[in-house]
């Protein structure tokens, strides 16, 4: 069998080189997955990780997918920080979503510059207040936030759903379960011309640039890893760990919401049952690939946006099924987890006692 | 009468995944480990059940197929958070993440087919008995076998020396090695017995409740496995009543909107998922019997050991 020891000093290039190591066994494991549904690996690869990038549709999907992914994980990694665990993003984005959308319903066909920032302001306390729900329950009742957090995620997808049936379906959708189309002044700016590419993305370059600053420099940020390495000297500081517990689901959840609305007011336009589709929990990913670190983050996103768009396009020219994006997901997390062993421990092997 | 004797049916039916799935996760954490990946095994025994039953035409060749494949999908989780000391938390959510990825992959030529019906328990009296043959003696025979595996549960941990081992590796990990039992070996059985049950839980959506393949199916049910096992306070008899009290949330919502009660089906759906958050935080305000009965190591990481 094999031992681990710790190592006495980390390599600080490690945290680039873990999340390269995992990157390229998953390209590895995907490899032979193609050789195995019967496709050509190299074209598959090939359309799935560079075609993307080759032209304007492509990189302006990638900033579209990589938006809200940015966005949420870099909340996510500031509660995974404090370790705590909140993977109920999914629920907080889609409640902002469906409250930011219904702000700018609610104003329908006024229009108005103050109407995007208002419906921003809802969603993020929206999604804080969703957030908080598994927070209070956490500090008050000492309950389990990571269930409590995925349980209200189902909870805002029927919410959702709820409302897009009911109350803000299309008077004149021919009962489709749809909302009306937003009004422009209900619809994010595009930055590159002809394409879905808009304004949310230079949000998510300015959250990066921000939260990167609290991290490192803020007295902020010294806390949240202090609560995450020890709650004990936490205590000692004065600085009360349900403190922590709060900030990092308002944090989150504000960020979800955000993400949510540039979504509904991005490249959706309108409320539809479809908006959750699992940016929540790839965001787990984002967050874990990027190191918890803001420009990591960043990287980490547009690959898994890359994931998405490149899935999509191997569906389509090579008959893949999309549901590859979800097991290359899985896999990268996998390695990612088991690639930071190696780089923690010494691992040495032990020579095996043979009973006679 | 007849109506009750239906309703408690599907209560039932509605249930065993739950009862099993949660029975499996309760030895993982009473060994001191926190597996997040109860989803994700649930639904690679649905489909790995599904797709071997469609291709053999044996029920029994599926639900071993279940067994095998989410016992295996268990074990890259034990290798990961127990030899290579990964964060449990973060493993579990991966391991549900490549689970529902890795089922939709696998699944997606299957969807749309449906099997034949899963054979039930038939005794000649005994079934015919009015109320009491619906009740007690007209199931499958998974439902019986999930009441076996709760009650065996029950009494290796409770009689067992094996058991003891297992629940003392759970408190104290440190003094379970000290004796001479091997920590990781311990928990790492555990865990592949988690799969497993995992797997028969989603073996039983695809052949039993609902005998087709539908991707994502599972919708939810690892997770309020989960919660169960806290509802339960990591005690295998309470699983019983966990699961048939969230299974019959389900079933009852049903019949409401069935009957017509004029309330938006999605409000009637959150149902399940609100009272898990309700039961959980009731049964966390009580710190006590939490104190008394939670496995004190788990999700803490062991790491002397061979």
């Amino acid at each position: 069998m094999f031992k681990l020891e710790k190592k006495e000093n980390i390599d600080k290039s490690s945290i680039f080189m873990v999340p390269l190591y995992a990157i390229g066994c998953s390209l590895l494991f995907v490899f032979f997955l193609f050789i195995l549904l019967g496709k050509n690996p190299v074209l598959a690869l090939f359309i799935i990780f560079i075609e993307p990038l080759l032209s304007v549709f492509g990189i302006s999907e990638l900033i579209v997918k990589s938006t809200p992914l940015i966005i949420i994980a870099l909340g996510l990694s500031f509660g995974f920080r404090a370790g705590v665990w909140n993977i109920g993003a999914e629920g907080q984005y889609t409640i902002g979503a469906l409250s930011g959308g219904a702000t700018i319903l609610a104003f329908y066909p006024i229009s108005g510059l103050w109407l995007l920032p208002l419906s921003f302001l809802v969603s993020i306390l929206a999604g804080a207040l969703w957030g908080m729900i598994p927070a209070i329950l956490k500090a008050k009742f000492n309950t389990n936030e990571i269930l409590v957090s995925l349980m209200l995620t189902y909870v805002a997808i029927l919410l959702l759903s709820a409302m897009v049936y009911g109350p803000l379906k299309d008077p004149d959708g021919f009962n489709f379960p749809e909302s009306r189309l937003f009004h422009n002044s209900g619809i994010l700016p595009v930055i590159l011309h002809g394409t879905r590419a808009h304004i949310g993305f230079l949000i998510a370059l300015f959250l990066v640039v921000i939260m990167h600053f609290l991290l490192t420099k803020h007295i902020l940020g010294f806390f949240v890893k202090v609560s995450g390495e020890s709650s004990k000297a936490l205590l000692f500081s004065g600085q009360s760990s349900n403190k922590i517990i709060y900030l990092s689901f308002l944090i989150c959840g504000g960020l979800a919401g955000m993400a949510g609305v540039i979504e509904v007011t991005g490249p959706i336009g309108q409320l539809v049952p479809g908006i959750p589709i699992g940016y929540g929990f790839t965001a787990i990913i984002v967050a874990f690939l990027g190191r918890l670190t803001p420009i990591g983050i960043f990287l980490a996103g547009l690959l898994l946006a890359l994931t998405y768009i490149g899935g999509e396009a191997a569906q389509m020219k090579l008959g893949l099924p999309n549901a590859i994006t979800g097991v290359f997901q899985g896999v990268l997390l996998f390695f990612l987890l088991a690639a930071d062993a190696f780089t923690k421990y010494k691992i040495s092997l032990i020579n095996m006692k043979w009973k006679s | 009468m007849d109506l009750y004797v239906a309703i408690f049916q599907g209560i039932i039916i509605a249930s065993t995944p739950l009862v099993l799935a949660a029975i499996g996760e309760l030895i993982v954490e009473k060994s001191g480990v926190l597996n997040l990946g109860v989803e994700g095994m649930m639904i690679i025994g649905a489909v790995a059940s599904f797709i071997v039953t469609h291709e053999t035409g044996s029920h029994l060749m599926g639900i071993l197929a279940a067994i095998i494949a989410s016992g295996l999908i268990a074990v890259i989780f034990g290798i990961l958070t127990q030899y290579l000391l990964s964060n449990q938390v973060a493993t579990g959510l991966a391991l549900t993440l490549f689970g529902l990825g890795l089922a939709s992959l696998i699944g997606q030529s299957y969807s749309g087919i449906s099997l034949k019906a899963f054979p039930k328990l038939e005794v000649t009296i005994l079934s015919d008995l009015p109320i009491i043959g619906g009740l007690l003696f007209s199931f499958d025979y998974l439902v019986y076998l999930s009441v076996l595996i709760v009650f065996a549960t029950y009494l290796f941990l409770k009689k067992t020396k094996a058991g003891l081992v297992l629940i003392a590796t759970g408190d104290n990990h440190d003094s379970a090695h000290s004796l001479g039992y091997s920590v990781k070996k311990i928990r790492l059985l555990s865990i592949v017995y988690g799969g497993a049950c995992a797997g028969l839980g989603g073996a039983y959506l695809s052949l039993v409740q609902t005998p087709m393949w539908v991707e994502n199916m599972t919708a939810g049910r690892g997770w309020i496995a989960l919660a169960i096992v806290v509802f339960a306070v990591w005690r295998p008899l309470w699983i019983f009543v966990g699961a048939y009290i969230f299974g019959g949330i389900t079933i009852i919502q049903l019949h409401i909107q069935a009957i017509g009660v004029n309330i938006v089906a999605q409000y009637m759906s959150m149902l399940p998922y609100i009272v898990t958050i309700l039961v959980l935080v009731f049964i966390s305000m009580n710190k006590n019997r939490l104190a008394v009965n939670a496995p004190n190591c788990l999700n803490k990481i062991f790491k002397s050991d061979i």
